[in-house]
């Protein structure tokens, strides 16, 4: 895996406003075609600000992003154009991240309208539907004709239309119930088996990071305090912020 | 006042919630359940199950124009009190002294103009009577109760100057301060991190058990709901699906959406590496608790 370009870096990436105390600080990362990183932290740790960094909506005041290799600017709209074809945001929450006065159908497609992809948009929107377990006549519907758990996988279907490398997802799945959860983590586990999508994985929730990332990284305060395989931070915790984090989590009794 | 003995501290008889008005419809649908003193009830629900109307019901502070029906019965040193049906003026003894409440949102039972002191002061000075510099100490001694270091500044500061774990705890000191028999809890710490989670847990456990108060816990949780409650009660839209208790719940759950759940919580749970296994992290260390807002 070495050998192979990273398709998204963080190089010693810091963000600041002013003089106060950096966002994030000394921020390093990389994910490979097809890899899967999560990327846990509580709040205010800078998770959300490193998600905007990597998706290019604002530049590191330290440090570069790079993407297959390129850095990242905002201002070079070709390489842009690109790179939003190849990287595509999944947000948390399903209610306010579609529009409500479009129809399902027209959602899915925006991205292949606005980053011009050519063909038979409609045939398009029907085979995402059924790649997240909808059927073609949701796209005919509004956003208010379905629930959280079928909102996030409409989201999921668009993010999916202009066929990206990597799906950068902010807390996907928080938002929803326990029971639609688990169907919603199937999905996503099914396409990086069945369409080799990488992810980058940002949440709070480990149980989410451990069902769908091969590595983790664990930010506190702006900075990273461990990365490892997922199996192994989880396992053999090395930052003590690390295990607080993990002896945290609620657990069900064994019966 | 009815005449008709409890033998538990709270008795819920076909407790229902309805929108009154022009087009009257059913939210709630006949909750049956009683609470023994010192007893850990919890309910668990996913969005619209109705749970959180039900605790309101039992508070007597349904929004307009939600209204209760059957009974929501509590036991009180003057004698019984249903909620349903007894006007607000006389709920104001049942509230905060025998009955006391936080929510998700701790902002929600907080005012944000007043000091945090000047909040603790009016509970202290009204249901256990104290004064002068009785009551000064009693603010500082319900702060410290709930582990918030430093009382002496948090009680000098405004709700927006501390943080959201450290608000839950003045919250709890708040709904403490008139030593309640029964905590009412509504996904206290849904908004909070995990870690910060896990301190609020922690002293709502050893505050219930140090007071022998009994506990209704509501969560959509159930990892969480599991950690505290000795019975859990099941809500599904709007109707009580199963009762049972925890561990029995969670062995055999009787009805098909308890399986469910109990089966999708089993299996997120099984994510994580099981728990005391290598390299199982020692203790939890001081609870959470990030600084300033």
């Amino acid at each position: 895996m070495t050998d192979v370009t990273p398709l998204l870096t963080a190089e010693n990436v810091g963000f600041g406003y002013g003089r106060s105390r950096p966002v994030l600080a000394d921020v390093s990362l990389a994910v490979a075609p097809g890899a899967s990183l999560g990327l846990v932290g509580e709040s205010g740790a800078g998770k959300t600000t490193l998600l905007r960094l990597l998706l290019g909506l604002e530049a590191p005041t330290a440090g570069v992003v790079r993407f297959d290799g390129g850095r990242l600017d905002v201002r070079d709209r070709r390489a842009m154009r690109r790179f939003r074809r190849a990287v595509q945001p999944v947000y948390q929450d399903p209610f306010s991240s579609l529009d409500p006065r479009m129809t399902v159908g027209r959602s899915i497609a925006e991205p292949l309208r606005s980053l011009q992809i050519e063909g038979d948009h409609r045939a398009r929107v029907a085979e995402l539907l059924a790649a997240v377990g909808l059927s073609a006549e949701a796209a005919d519907r509004y956003p208010d004709a379905f629930s959280g758990g079928q909102r996030q996988r409409i989201a999921i279907a668009r993010a999916l239309a202009p066929r990206p490398r990597l799906l950068l997802a902010d807390e996907p799945v928080s938002a929803l119930d326990t029971s639609v959860r688990m169907t919603v983590i199937e999905l996503l586990q099914r396409l990086a088996r069945e369409q080799g999508i990488g992810f980058l994985l940002v949440s709070h929730d480990l149980t989410i990071v451990s069902a769908l990332c091969e590595r983790m990284a664990v930010l506190e305060s702006g900075r990273i305090v461990e990365e490892g395989p997922t199996g192994s931070v989880l396992t053999a915790p090395a930052h003590p912020y690390t295990r607080r984090l993990i002896a945290s989590v609620p657990r069900l009794p064994a019966v | 006042m009815t005449a008709a003995a409890m033998t538990g501290l709270l008795e819920l008889a076909a407790l229902s919630v309805r929108v009154g008005g022009p087009e009257p419809r059913t939210l709630v649908h006949g909750v049956d359940v009683s609470l023994a003193p010192g007893e850990r009830l919890g309910i668990i629900g996913e969005s619209g199950s109705g749970k959180s109307l039900t605790a309101l019901a039992v508070l007597g502070l349904l929004p307009y124009p939600l209204v209760a029906g059957g009974s929501a019965r509590i036991a009180t040193p003057d004698g019984v009190v249903d909620v349903v049906g007894t006007p607000a003026r006389r709920l104001d003894r049942v509230r905060g002294a025998i009955v006391s409440a936080v929510f998700q949102e701790p902002l929600a039972s907080l005012d944000p103009l007043m000091r945090i002191g000047r909040q603790l002061e009016w509970p202290l000075r009204r249901h256990r009577g104290l004064r002068g510099d009785e009551l000064r100490r009693a603010v500082l001694d319900a702060l410290a109760e709930v582990q918030l270091a430093e009382p002496e500044r948090i009680a000098r500061s405004y709700i927006h100057e501390i943080s959201g774990g450290q608000r839950q705890r003045v919250a709890i000191a708040l709904a403490l301060a008139a030593d309640p028999q029964l905590l009412i809890a509504d996904e206290p710490t849904t908004a909070l991190d995990v870690t910060v989670q896990a301190g609020i847990i922690e002293l709502l456990q050893r505050e219930v058990t140090d007071r022998g108060m009994s506990l209704l816990f509501i969560s959509h949780d159930l990892p969480v709901l599991a950690g505290i409650a000795d019975r859990v009660l099941v809500m599904k839209d709007g109707r009580q699906v199963e009762l049972g208790a925890t561990a029995q719940i969670l062995r055999a759950p009787a009805d098909p959406y308890t399986a469910q759940l109990v089966a999708a919580s089993r299996r997120l749970d099984e994510f994580l590496p099981v728990q005391g296994g290598a390299g199982a992290p020692d203790a939890a260390g001081a609870p959470g608790e990030e600084a300033g807002a």
